[in-house]
């Protein structure tokens, strides 16, 4: 049996959750089901909800054992998911600075000699990405943003680099992201951005939420070393 | 106000603070961190009548030693068979103890387990990040991990004569080599006989460990269907497999999302007493169903909150 948006699987996790599997491949419909219910249920949360998770295809429910079991949060969901009410309101739009100089782009060179164009061009095809926050992981504050141009997708390096300082904005066949901690990567480094994802602001410690719209705007050495 | 300062003279690999853990933040990338073994460090904590979200001290098998130079106070260490030793005494861990200003207090790995907590009465003064003092390994926030020449102070230290002694070690708080575990989510990966061998064989722990994960040696579990699911939300005690079929147990600082396939999960409670097993221990897993799962939680919940009510009220049988 196939998930579907209309028609998801449930998985019993362990003693304590369930994942809600709209699809198997990465596609809008499924992801923007995932979406639909992980708002549903911000809304209405059942007796023993812990949180969730969204991810590209699939919602992971995780909740309290000693309250609640998986029959019961598998009907809650139903129940959400049946309701139909719950149509996706305008996604909040964000901006995040770039900043393209050449060592703050240690590979900005290489993508442009791998899709046949000029560094411009990689810069305007970059620019020019709708983006969507699809999820987040790896590791904090680090939000995947699907909406990468065809004209300058690559897959990953054959091996990661390591250190590679937080801004860093890197990308990934149809993924971009923005790092937020030293970290290794084996994604192409196209830039770097003084705008913190991971913000340490009590109220607001991420600066997306998932589902966001994310739009660059490139920023000159001087405006990146003002907002450092 | 009063203070207690012990300076760190040593400090192994992966000695962080740690309280009861951050939930609520995994669809931002953050695991919920916390200690390794969570009913050990909430166990230290109800010993000296503490908060079970008192921030304390987790120590590796690499250990720990502190100088008091300042002020006394009252300690436990509960979790594993570790080793606690001044100059004037030498003790277990599963002990209440006061240190006292001039003492040095050395903690070793013993006869067993991997994790042991220090508690302490007072407030052990350590940074906050998102509303908790748990140390996410990989970041350092936090916390914070300890390092050898860092002075820790203690603010409205106490001394607690009458909680001093032993306490209880229950026999679920030891190694636990048979996991029970639920197949799954993307037990789909893996042929029936890949499965089988999951559930029967004999797996080994391995030194290649940290606060984020632990790789197990054993048969290769190879995966029958191609390697390209999306990512997908990960929990604490999956068992992740990679494409040449080695699994690994995911632990406190796990990452939150991730393309490789999860064969099982397991029982949180049997993960506590899982990482109190040293390198090359032999495990198995048991695969039980959810229903199970849940029953067997509810059951350990009634008996682990019996222990801790008394330990906390110190009125042990």
């Amino acid at each position: 049996m196939q998930p579907s948006p209309n028609a998801p699987i449930f998985r019993s996790i362990a003693e304590r959750a369930v994942l809600v599997e709209f699809g198997t491949v990465l596609e809008h419909a499924a992801h923007d089901a995932v979406l639909r219910l992980d708002q549903a249920l911000a809304a209405q949360p059942f007796p023993g909800f812990r949180e969730s998770i969204p991810a590209f295809v699939n919602l992971l429910v995780e909740f309290d054992a000693l309250t609640t079991d998986h029959s019961t949060a598998i009907a809650h969901l139903s129940g959400l998911l049946t309701a139909k009410t719950t149509a996706r309101p305008q996604p909040t739009q964000r901006e995040v600075l770039i900043c393209y100089d050449a060592d703050l782009a240690p590979d900005l060179i290489a993508v442009a000699q791998q899709t046949g164009l000029s560094p411009e061009a990689v810069i305007d095809a970059h620019l020019s990405g709708d983006y969507a926050v699809f999820m987040y992981g790896f590791a904090p504050g680090y939000a995947y943003l699907g909406g990468v141009p065809e004209a300058i997708r690559l897959d990953r390096k054959p091996a990661p680099l390591r250190n590679i300082p937080a801004g860093s904005v890197i990308i990934a066949g149809a993924q971009c992201l923005v790092t937020t901690l030293l970290m290794p990567t084996g994604w192409w480094i196209i830039g770097r951005s003084p705008t913190a994802i991971l913000t340490h602001d009590p109220a607001r410690p991420f600066l997306f939420d998932v589902g966001d719209k994310v739009r660059f705007r490139r920023i000159s050495r001087a405006e990146y070393e003002a907002a450092q | 106000m009063t203070e207690a300062t012990l300076r760190i003279t040593f400090a192994g690999p992966h000695v962080s603070i740690q309280d009861a853990g951050r939930p609520g933040l995994m669809r931002y990338g953050v695991p919920a961190s916390g200690p390794m073994d969570r009913q050990s460090f909430a166990l230290a904590n109800a010993a000296l009548g503490n908060p079970a979200n008192h921030p304390g001290i987790e120590i590796s098998l690499g250990g720990l030693s502190l100088h008091c130079l300042t002020g006394d106070v009252t300690l436990a260490l509960v979790g594993g068979g570790f080793i606690a030793e001044t100059k004037a005494r030498k003790l277990g861990a599963w002990n209440v103890l006061t240190l006292r200003a001039g003492e040095t207090l050395t903690i070793r790995p013993g006869p067993w387990g991997g994790w042991s907590y220090l508690a302490v009465a007072g407030k052990l003064q350590a940074k906050a990040w998102l509303g908790s003092h748990a140390t996410h390994g990989s970041s350092g926030f936090g916390g914070g991990k300890l390092t050898t020449g860092q002075t820790l102070t203690i603010t409205d230290p106490e001394i607690h004569p009458d909680r001093e002694g032993p306490v209880p070690c229950p026999v679920w708080a030891r190694p636990r080599h048979l996991l029970r575990c639920t197949l799954g989510p993307q037990e789909r990966f893996f042929d029936a006989e890949t499965l089988t061998t999951f559930t029967s064989a004999r797996f080994e722990t391995t030194d290649a460990f940290d606060r984020m994960g632990l790789r197990l040696r054993g048969p290769a579990l190879i995966p029958a269907a191609a390697l390209s699911i999306p990512s997908e939300p990960i929990l604490r005690g999956s068992v992740q497999v990679s494409g040449d079929g080695t699994a690994t147990v995911l632990l406190s600082d796990h990452q939150t999302t991730g393309g490789y396939p999860k064969i099982a999960t397991i029982l949180a409670d049997d993960l506590d007493a899982f990482v109190q097993c040293r390198p090359r221990d032999a495990v198995m897993f048991q695969a039980i169903t959810p229903a199970e799962a849940i029953a067997i939680t509810r059951q350990n919940a009634t008996r682990f909150a019996t222990f801790e009510d008394r330990l906390r009220g110190r009125q042990m049988p």
